[in-house]
């Protein structure tokens, strides 16, 4: 579908424009800038629902397409599109880039204007992420946005942020230069650098191994699988809560997204062969990093811990496919598996944004992450404290809330493949249960730790509001996935008779080794 | 010879006249009367550049045209590279008028001696014989020699430039050796009827691989490829900042014009040797200039170090001897300079009431003096570091395919976890500038034109990678590519 106005275009460049006025405006007019960048903000989000409405449900193919020339001379072309993946990823991005600046509201007190400036642009990238369909395009603004994100954990973290940022920039770089070493061998191969294009790409199977380890590279970091997840615990420790808020509910999407996108259509067999290495990272993500949450003192680092935990069922979601596909003929469950994978990733957003927000609340006022110098917070907040226990409960997946969905499906699906992988991320269940509701126990139940949490102010009206949109989101989506499962159907189905079909060469043919 | 062909060197006779004419136009002009001389040099360049542009052989529809017996050789790609030099001199100039004037050297011998370096660099570009390459090269070399030295008083400077003087006349004489031997296998000056000579005689030439050698040795000399690299870091650092800034942007659009003349035009059949021996400089330089560069608290001799891994970068792009690849060298070139360009002008900016802003140091709180050009020099950085959407990555991306193409996958790989390893000192830059306090909060001060220069190099580090197709259509068109 050709569409008339280009509205990805616009979801990108409005914020970024709009972030370089914020940024223009200078250190002196702080609320002006805060008050732009909400106004940008709500623009981007009231255009992004169009994109929701205008959406064609029924098929897999590139919708809101805009395709120009930009590096002709390797046919590099500034090409947008979305399908049932990437589409509600872009509407959780504009959906947190207003929420983010309401509740930095009055928290950010320096350089407001670089710190606006900083979320508009890095918003508009993400966007761009999610809507790149040439490889070259996705990675100049897959590697952009650790620019604004470099310099939000540096200069508004907290005391050890030089390190957490540098090491932030250096682990993502680092991976994702592997990738471009891939992207560019895709485009000596196939003469293009389209994404769809690629996807029909014939390999050999030793040039897939190699291409599907430069993704794994690229996107393990990022989503950030078991053992590459160290960067995770430093930068969002240090990071100050809207920088934690974007960092868990959209970055680490980027990662799930980009194997959806790259390396499960264009290296299937790869995808297929290597299957166990991800599956088994993903359950040691799940049990191992569930029993490190546990023993966390710090509770933005339980959070992130908590994350990583959950990113596992999202990499086992996608790559659970295979087995199934070896066990059975019913493709019904690998489909239960990436649907799930992707509402859990939706779900995550919702759920870990809303988390941090509550450990900013918290940190505004007490300026302490501790668990130990919390408790019996339910006796002076009592609103926060059930915002917070609804949240946990939604880490923890409950049925009714988000959380629930997305685990319950990718569980449901692993059965299919193997009882063992459904047995160990059942465990998960409990494991989460266990570090969120004992931290609920810890600092928001129990007897009031000291005077100074006897004294804290309940939250505000802004904190409020953000807060119940969350809540509002995450019941919405635990109670009601239908619409945000409707409209992934097509490109689901799609993608798993993509990812059976073999694209090594037939056998008896010029055999293409890399 | 007409009158038309000798016209094809235009450029070149004007601005050889004009140096000359500011040389004697400064013998009448009083001390407060200097500006004169900035507005001539900054005239010699527009004019070049009008000049350049108007180019007959291009109108009669001819892809290139010779003079003066085929030595003098006028192609795209020498026009483009001759029009970014006229760009980064124009540059230049800006930025030193300033610093020199701070620092009380503002006289007309910097800009005849610019002059006279940029003629030189427009002959080697042109250059398509053994004696024209020698004869834009020396001229380079030796006004190059006398820059380094321009603040007298300096004892620095003065053992920079003898270090430069004696290192640079050893890569002279390794490359008149080579000559001298190719000239031998071959029996002539002119470089196509070398490589015609050349891909007859074959491999098994002895002499001819012997030239081939000293040829490469020369040339990695005047790239600063390691293990030839030892002069840069002691002449950036001893040469006064503005005078710097000339050396580091200006000369490498030439050597990297001279490298391509000497082995592809002269050489080609013989690029397995070359292109061996090439990777071998471009691997080494890579990894000793990113990782000696984190060591450095200086900043131009950071900056040194991280023109010595540009070069390895730049020379990525001679390995597949595509026309692909030779148009993504020259882009990387065209890009460095640029880069180069900018972050001296933010070397020369902070440098106040004549003290040199020479450490890293310097650099710290600068987002608190000032928003705009900490932003520029961030944008600087992060290009540098070849971080998209910056000008920076798309040359890094074109010389990074180009080794692929050439099949060098294990080099390719090495090359960006080694851009990785570089991007970290280019990070420390930005972590000064954002993250820490200022240690002075003395305002910025710097005249107009200078601010406006420097503003449109940084936007230009940004504009062009977001509009990246027209430079790279440009050069690779310049190749055929």
């Amino acid at each position: 579908m050709e569409s008339n106005w280009p509205v990805l275009s616009l979801l990108i460049w409005l914020p970024i424009i709009g972030g370089a006025l914020v940024a223009a405006l200078g250190q002196q007019k702080a609320s002006q800038a805060r008050i732009l960048s909400l106004l940008v903000s709500l623009l981007t989000l009231a255009l992004s629902v169009t994109l929701f409405t205008d959406f064609d449900r029924d098929t897999a193919a590139m919708q809101f397409v805009e395709r120009q020339p930009w590096i002709d001379a390797f046919r590099i072309e500034y090409f947008l599109g979305v399908d049932g993946f990437s589409m509600p990823l872009i509407l959780l991005t504009t959906f947190f880039g207003v929420l983010v600046v309401i509740a930095s509201w009055e928290v950010i007190r320096s350089r407001v204007h670089q710190y606006m400036a900083s979320f508009l642009v890095m918003e508009g990238l993400m966007v761009g992420v999610f809507s790149a369909l040439d490889g070259l395009l996705f990675y100049v603004f897959f590697e952009a946005m650790l620019i604004p994100m470099f310099l939000v954990i540096g200069m508004w973290g907290g005391p050890r942020r030089v390190y957490a940022t540098i090491k932030f920039f250096l682990y993502t770089f680092l991976g994702s230069v592997f990738m471009l070493v891939g992207l560019i061998y895709l485009y000596l191969q196939s003469g293009s650098w389209s994404i769809p294009d690629w996807h029909q790409l014939p390999l050999g199977g030793q040039a897939q191994t190699w291409l599907f380890l430069g993704f794994l590279a690229a996107f393990s970091v990022k989503i950030p699988m078991w053992p590459v997840h160290t960067w995770l615990p430093d930068a969002h420790v240090e990071a100050p809560t809207g920088g934690s808020v974007i960092l868990a509910a959209i970055m680490l999407k980027i990662g799930g997204y980009g194997f959806i996108r790259f390396s499960l259509p264009i290296t299937p067999d790869a995808s297929s062969q290597l299957d166990w290495l991800i599956i088994a990272l993903s359950l040691i993500a799940v049990v191992y990093i569930g029993f490190v949450a546990l023993v966390q003192q710090d509770m933005k680092k339980l959070i992130a811990y908590s994350s990583i935990s959950h990113m596992g069922f999202v990499t086992l979601g996608l790559f659970i496919a295979f087995g199934i596909f070896r066990n059975s003929s019913d493709p019904q469950g690998a489909a239960l598996g990436v649907e799930g994978a992707m509402v859990q990733m939706i779900s995550h957003g919702f759920v870990s944004g809303a988390l941090f927000l509550c450990v900013g609340v918290l940190y505004d006022r007490l300026h302490s992450r501790m668990i130990r110098d919390y408790g019996g917070v339910a006796n002076s907040m009592p609103w926060f404290a059930f915002f917070a226990v609804l949240f946990f409960m939604a880490n923890s997946g409950l049925p009714g809330t988000s959380g629930f969905v997305g685990e319950f499906m990718v569980i449901l699906a692993s059965f299919k493949a193997n009882f063992w992988y459904a047995f160990l991320t059942g465990l998960n269940l409990v494991l989460g249960a266990a570090y969120s509701l004992w931290l609920v126990k810890r600092v928001i139940f129990g007897d009031v730790g000291s005077t100074e949490v006897a004294e804290l102010q309940d939250i505000n009206r802004r904190e409020a509001l953000v807060l119940t949109t969350l809540a509002a989101a995450v019941l919405l989506v635990g109670l009601w996935p239908a619409p945000l499962v409707d409209v992934m159907h097509a490109s689901v189905a799609e993608l798993l008779v993509h990812i059976q079909q073999s694209k090594l060469p037939v056998m008896g043919a010029v055999s293409a080794g890399i | 010879m007409n009158m038309s062909k000798i016209l094809l060197a235009a450029p070149e006779i004007w601005v050889f006249l004009m140096a000359c004419i500011i040389l004697i136009v400064d013998l009448f002009l009083r001390e407060e009367r200097r500006g004169i001389i900035h507005l001539l040099g900054m005239l010699t360049l527009i004019f070049a550049a009008i000049i350049t542009l108007r180019a007959d052989y291009a109108e009669a529809g001819l892809r290139s045209a010779s003079a003066f017996g085929g030595s003098f050789l006028r192609d795209p790609m020498g026009d483009v590279l001759k029009l970014f030099s006229y760009l980064i001199l124009a540059f230049v100039f800006i930025y030193a008028k300033f610093y020199l004037r701070q620092f009380r050297m503002f006289r007309a011998d910097f800009y005849t001696l610019s002059l006279f370096a940029l003629l030189g660099i427009m002959l080697l570009i042109s250059a398509n014989s053994l004696i024209m390459i020698y004869l834009g090269l020396e001229l380079t070399s030796l006004s190059s020699y006398a820059l380094v030295a321009y603040d007298r008083d300096s004892r620095r400077g003065s053992e920079a430039a003898m270090k430069y003087f004696v290192l640079g006349s050893m890569a002279s004489g390794m490359l008149l050796y080579g000559m001298s031997m190719i000239y031998g296998a071959t029996g002539s000056l002119d470089l196509n009827l070398i490589g015609a000579a050349v891909s007859s005689a074959g491999r098994d030439d002895v002499m001819l691989v012997f030239g081939l050698v000293f040829l490469v040795v020369g040339l990695a000399f005047k790239l600063g490829a390691v293990p030839f690299h030892m002069w840069i870091p002691d002449v950036y650092h001893g040469a006064p900042a503005g005078i710097t800034l000339l050396i580091a942007a200006l000369p490498k659009m030439a050597a990297f014009a001279m490298t391509f003349r000497l082995l592809q035009t002269g050489m080609g059949s013989l690029q397995e040797d070359w292109g061996q021996m090439l990777a071998v400089l471009a691997l080494l330089s890579i990894v000793l200039g990113n990782v000696a560069a984190i060591a450095q608290s200086n900043i131009k001799r950071m900056l040194a170090y991280s023109t010595i891994s540009h070069m390895g970068f730049m020379l990525l792009g001679f390995l597949p001897g595509t026309n692909a690849g030779f148009g993504a060298a020259m882009y990387y070139v065209i890009v460095y300079s640029l880069m180069t360009a900018a972050a001296f002008g933010m070397v020369i900016l902070l440098s106040s009431r004549g003290v040199e802003a020479e450490e890293l140091d310097d650099f710290k709180g600068l987002n608190q003096r000032s928003n705009w050009y900490a932003a520029i020099m961030a944008m600087v950085m992060f290009s540098m570091a070849g971080v998209p959407v910056f000008v920076g990555f798309f040359a890094k991306w074109l010389v990074i395919q180009a080794a692929l193409e050439a099949g060098l996958v294990w080099l390719a790989l090495l090359a960006v976890v080694f851009s990785v390893i570089g991007a970290f000192y280019y990070l420390r830059v930005v972590k000064l500038m954002y993250f820490d306090d200022p240690k002075t909060e003395t305002d910025i001060n710097a005249p107009v034109d200078f601010r406006a220069v420097l503003s449109l190099n940084g936007i230009l580090m940004l504009g062009l990678g977001i509009f990246s197709g027209s430079l790279i259509a440009v050069c690779m068109a310049s190749f055929g590519a």
